[in-house]
């Protein structure tokens, strides 16, 4: 690089650069419909109607956004310690697993007030498990995190499948799944929180889980940016050696992190199980952890940024269903392209805009200053 | 005359810093041309650019009276230029062989040009005296081992101009003396050999001519033999070179710190501090003294709790602490001990962090951080303004990430915060590294003012000067043990230049 | 006793088609990550590969053809992996989850909107597929006791693409380690330095890197959809690139090493179909999801050095910066 490229402002920073990164990730999704013969200006049309006009289809939206706040929020404090948990995926189906023992544990015996928090808690300490494990290796052990928590992707499939066909299976069952949940650990719907409010929405699978989302980004970011544990964590991840200096023990910073970051991936159960399945079946990650990935990286790690991702993503998956009504060729998978090109653009390309957009943007706001003309 | 080598007005820019600005520079060629600067004058950048690893943003390279475009290091090693970097560019992994082969494989498999490499390898390696087994792992090798491998992979496309950047930082003075001979005798055959270094005694001793460098510029080309060692020290910092301090005798008081036996072994099963003794007390300096990379990291960190001590024992301020006891840099400082570390950009401070959190780095659990159980950036905003005030930290702005302030208001932020903690002992390094003149005097002064007050404080520098101005008495370190500690009255350069070589306190004095 | 010895060489057998596609990812993932490169994408590779095979076989009629495309198609996927990782210095873990979305998104949209079947490939002939290749002799060596058994089950009868890989293990070991390519790839990957001052592009020699990779990865999947199998059905790459993976790791980087891992991997996986649901002797009934598991399980103990130290290549995952 022989021209100096001047830093770019904070705003462009934080705004126009990961908008262009997004222009650009559909704009690559946009050419590839036009290849397969569709009108990809169409296609937007519909998953947007699909998403937020449709009746119900807000509901849907935010109950999907609600699964990518969790895992978001997973990869992001991972991020911050300068961890990469790839795990969520894992996380959050033993997340399922916690949920259940919880429910078919004491759910017989509680009622609802006190069964649902302790539900809750059994996914986010399931989870937090099956991340603290590999950041425990990874402190202590020095085993690379990414190849870690990937094996531990595998490692909860194979025990799930285990569990789900074997012990754990509902007695008459076929298809691997747990018994339903108990009736008292089972979140309620959104639509029925609210109508005795006098709000009448459409009855959807939004449901309390959303909530819980909300109140866990509240608690990200007072955790981040308001508690000492959040300085360490912070200071491990931006300077090991001068966090190591201050005191600050590195490797129980990082257990603790992945701790919280599993935790956080384990909520996702309160939603996909506790809210809307009702039991545990196969596979109801559906992929929502590798998707966090994207979510934090657009979301630069910030929770308003991550909502917004969020919010992104859900209204994705849930227009993209509506592909499969209106158009032959172009399916619910396209949201899966335009997520991997999401994740290109705002993630591993994160800074090719960064030099052209710092010098058009120093060329018109500082014409003034000599020194750099 | 005969000119290898020549440069034009290059100049070259990183972001907005401007690392060279209009060079000029002739080196003749069967000689030895010495270029002399401080630390971050610059040299590195231009040797980098003349061996093609950087590109000049402007200006002209001419080689054996030539324009030449130099792209990259393969054009500058056609152009006959061979460099020894600082930081050795040698892949552990591998023998020696196939380090020099790297490159200049002679074929599409390595088994066509093994006995031609193999060979050129041990012609040079006689020619020079550069005695090293082809077939070793570099990883087995000793630095001053390395060091030859370096030069050999430098020469062995029979280059004309020999670049080495810092090459003696790491040796020992035996070391660097077989270097300068093996210089010379390249020197006689008609190789021009480029010295990088910031020592002015390695200047006079080898070099036929000198270029100064300061702050990014050529500042002046001398001939050494016309040339002292005063007027080059000059050129390079661009002010009197002699550190007045007013440093008032020390009133010693009671014994703060000490440390008995102390040893070090490192993670590799290396002794690196070997049977310390000494002791601190209240209201003296107690400076460390020694060739960098004599034990001087590893004695600051173990003292500060941030490596674990193997053997012997330390008392900090009536607390025993041994080898059995798992300290970590917490506990020591919670017994009072501050601790300005050797770099800071490493260790002191978190570089995308706001000044106000680094004011509070290390303290973030204390009552700095706010009484309650979240953080009170009222009180975090309100401390940092206080100290920047206090040190005179500029920009006195405590949003700032501390990568964004100068080297010298860098080091202000950790002083702020390790001073104003009051400390009973404090553990200081390298404190002017890096900093500029007015920032030197600033924190000599707040130094000796922490000493009268009553702290009892270790000083670690490579800055002799710095060293002898500022301690009541001197420890000397060689090779991870103490030669011996003097009253700083008694220290002359002569004597500590003795001690550092590894001379016993009675046989120098 | 002759029977459990004749079902163990099918076990053998079985073992080699499985390890197929994961000695030639492992191959590619060692190319890869011994410059320097993570490549965590080896499974969009392998997946992009056995689409791009099934497809165009299936569209052409020619399975050389398929196989030719799908290892361009594995060098794009890497050629995108390059731009983000090398070029643009992006981070290399991030590049190639993206990659690995992209591979599953893509291989499912061109699939519905080429051939309307819900993301499968119509099935092949025979013809247009890599069939079993019958060695010489076969039927002669019949009357050998013992070796005429092993020769027709075990070393005749695969497909070309299953000789390929077990021809790619010492070709690798033999660029790695005897050409001048071999030299500069384990140079660049540990210190990339040393290989810039000497005068190499730093980042032409990892491009090469991750292009034989990508091709080996291409070949792969053309085994997966057109050899083994005879059509591509979604995901049907199944995590073999992450197994592929971690053969690699746990072969600490070497290809044979590796290629052990791989066929260990291999016959854990052989071992499980044959004896699922069978009694063993001492153990009981085969735990079914602990032996697929297995290949993570030890990946996991020897990362955290349980198992011997793995001692990845020193540059990995970090951009080279002048």
């Amino acid at each position: 690089m022989s021209t100096p490229t001047p830093p770019l402002p904070r705003w462009a920073d934080l705004i126009l650069l990961p908008i262009i990164n997004l222009f650009a990730a559909f704009f690559i999704c946009g050419l590839i419909v036009l290849a397969i013969g569709e009108n990809p200006i169409e296609a937007m049309g519909v998953m947007i109607k699909g998403a937020f006009v449709y009746s119900g289809g807000l509901g849907y939206t935010l109950f999907y956004t609600t699964n990518y706040i969790f895992t978001g929020l997973a990869v992001a404090l991972a991020f911050h310690c300068m961890m990469f948990n790839i795990g969520g995926e894992g996380q959050a189906l033993i997340g399922g697993l916690g949920a259940a023992l919880a429910s078919f544990g004491i759910g017989l015996y509680l009622p609802a007030p006190l069964a649902i928090p302790l539900a809750v808690l059994g996914a986010f300490i399931a989870g937090g498990i099956w991340g603290v494990i590999p950041g425990y290796l990874q402190a202590k052990r020095g085993s690379h995190i990414v190849i870690t928590t990937i094996m531990f992707n595998f490692l909860a499939a194979s025990l799930m499948v285990y569990l789900l066909a074997g012990p754990m299976l509902e007695a008459g069952q076929q298809s691997p799944q747990t018994a339903k949940l108990a009736e008292s650990t089972l979140l309620p719907k959104m639509a029925d929180i609210l109508s005795p409010l006098g709000f009448d929405i459409a009855s959807t699978p939004l449901n309390a889980s959303f909530l819980i989302a909300l109140g866990a980004m509240a608690v990200f970011y007072v955790l981040v940016w308001h508690t000492r544990l959040g300085f360490n964590i912070r200071s491990v991840g931006q300077n090991q050696e001068a966090a190591h200096y201050a005191g600050i023990n590195v490797a129980r910073t990082i257990i603790i992190t992945m701790a919280i970051s599993g935790g956080f991936a384990g909520l996702l159960a309160t939603n996909e199980i506790l809210g809307f399945n009702h039991k545990v079946v196969l596979n109801f990650t559906a992929g929502y952890g590798f998707t966090g990935i994207a979510v934090a990286l657009m979301g630069r790690n910030h929770p308003i940024g991550i909502f917004l991702a969020a919010l992104l993503f859900g209204a994705l998956t849930q227009g993209g269903g509506e592909l499969d009504f209106e158009f032959q060729s172009i399916t619910r998978e396209m949201v899966l392209l335009i997520q991997g090109m999401i994740i290109l653009f705002s993630g591993a390309l994160a800074y090719m805009f960064n030099p052209p957009l710092a010098r058009m943007i120093a060329k018109f706001v500082a014409p003034k200053d000599p020194a750099n003309g | 005359m005969n000119t290898a080598l020549e440069l034009k007005n290059v100049s070259k820019s990183f972001g907005l810093v401007k690392a060279n600005k209009n060079i000029n520079l002739a080196v003749e060629a069967g000689s030895i041309h010495g270029i002399i600067g401080e630390n971050g004058a610059g040299k590195s950048t231009l040797m980098n650019i003349i061996y093609g690893m950087h590109r000049a943003d402007s200006g002209e390279i001419h080689f054996g009276g030539q324009k030449v475009d130099v792209r990259s290091s393969a054009d500058a090693i056609e152009h006959g230029i061979g460099m020894v970097h600082q930081h050795f560019m040698l892949v552990p992994t591998f023998t020696v062989l196939e380090n020099v082969m790297l490159g200049t494989e002679g074929g599409l498999m390595l088994r066509d040009g093994r006995g031609a490499a193999l060979e050129r390898l041990l012609h040079l390696s006689e020619t020079y005296n550069l005695q090293v087994n082809p077939h070793a792992l570099v990883s087995d090798l000793n630095v001053g081992q390395r060091q030859r491998v370096e030069i050999i992979k430098a020469l062995k496309g029979g280059a004309k101009v020999l670049i080495l950047d810092e090459p003696t930082g790491v040796l020992t003075p035996q070391e660097a003396d077989q270097l300068f001979e093996i210089l010379k005798v390249l020197r006689d055959d008609g190789v021009s050999v480029l010295l990088i270094t910031h020592k002015l005694s390695e200047i006079m001793d080898i070099t036929d001519t000198v270029s100064i460098m300061r702050q990014g510029e050529m500042v002046g080309h001398r001939k050494t033999s016309e040339t002292s060692p005063q007027e080059l020290a000059e050129l390079m910092v661009g002010r009197e070179v002699l550190l007045e301090v007013d440093r008032k005798p020390a009133t010693p008081a009671e014994v703060r710190f000490s440390a008995t036996n102390l040893g070090y072994t490192n993670a590799q099963g290396v002794l690196e501090l070997d049977d310390i003794n000494f002791e601190v007390r209240a209201g003296e300096i107690l400076g460390v003294a020694g060739v960098s990379g004599n034990g001087q990291t590893q004695l600051m960190e173990t003292l500060a709790g941030m490596r674990h001590l193997t053997s012997g024992s330390l008392n900090i301020l009536g607390t025993e602490v041994t080898a059995a006891d798992q300290t970590d840099p917490r506990i020591i400082r919670d017994l009072g001990v501050g601790h300005i570390p050797e770099d800071r950009h490493t260790h002191g401070l978190v570089l995308n962090f706001e000044a106000r959190e680094n004011m509070i780095l290390g303290f973030h659990d204390t009552e700095l951080a706010g009484s309650g159980t979240l953080f009170d950036y009222k009180a975090i905003q309100q401390n940092c303004e206080d100290k920047m005030a206090h040190y005179d930290v500029r920009p006195a702005n405590p949003r700032l990430n501390a990568k964004n302030f100068s080297g010298g208001n860098q080091q202000k932020i950790v002083i702020a915060r390790e001073f104003s903690a009051n400390p009973g002992v404090l553990l200081v390094g390298q404190p002017t590294r890096g900093v500029d003149v007015g920032a030197i005097e600033f924190i000599h002064k707040q130094l000796l003012e922490l000493r009268d007050a009553g702290c009892a404080i270790l000083l670690v520098s490579v800055e002799l000067d710095e060293i002898m101005s500022l301690s009541d008495r001197i420890m000397v370190l060689c090779g991870g043990q103490n030669v011996g500690i003097i009253d700083s009255a008694d220290a002359d350069r002569q004597t500590l230049g003795l001690m550092m070589a590894g001379q016993r306190q009675e046989a120098a004095a | 006793m002759a029977d459990f010895l004749y079902q163990l060489l099918l076990s053998f057998d079985a073992t080699l088609r499985i390890a197929t596609p994961l000695m030639l990812c492992a191959m590619a993932g060692i190319f890869s990550e011994r410059s320097g490169i993570v490549d965590i994408s080896l499974e969009g590779k392998l997946l992009s590969g056995a689409f791009v095979a099934a497809a165009v076989a299936a569209v052409t009629g020619s399975a050389w053809l398929g196989l030719g495309c799908a290892m361009l198609a594995g060098i794009f996927m890497s050629l995108i992996h390059g731009f983000a990782c090398i070029t643009h210095k992006g981070d290399q873990v991030v590049s190639g989850v993206a990659i690995n979305i992209l591979a599953s998104g893509l291989t499912i949209v061109l699939g519905i909107a080429l051939f309307k079947r819900g993301g499968q490939t119509p099935s092949l002939p025979r013809d247009d597929r890599f069939t079993p290749i019958e060695w010489w002799g076969v039927d002669m060596m019949d009357s050998v006791p013992v070796i005429g058994t092993i020769y027709r089950q075990l070393i005749s009868g695969h497909n070309m693409l299953v000789y390929v890989a077990l021809l790619a293990v010492p070709l690798t070991a033999f660029i790695l380690y005897r050409s001048r390519f071999g030299l500069r790839l384990r140079a660049v990957g540990e210190v990339p330095e040393a290989v810039d001052s000497a005068g190499i592009s730093v980042t032409w020699l990892r491009y090469r890197a991750l292009i034989v990779g990508g091709a080996l990865c291409g070949i792969a999947g053309a085994y997966l959809s057109i050899a083994q199998g005879g059509n591509f059905v979604r995901e049907m790459s199944a995590g073999k690139g992450y197994i592929a993976l971690a053969a690699v790791i746990f072969g600490n980087w070497k290809p044979l090493s590796a290629f052990m891992a791989c066929l260990m991997f291999g016959f854990l996986e052989a071992a499980t179909t044959r004896l699922e649901g069978v009694d063993l002797p001492l153990i009981g009934e085969v735990p079914t999801q602990l032996m697929l598991a297995m290949p993570y399980v030890l990946t996991v103990l020897l990362l955290a050095g349980f198992i011997g130290k793995p001692r990845p290549p020193a540059a990995i995952g970090k951009p080279y910066h002048k």
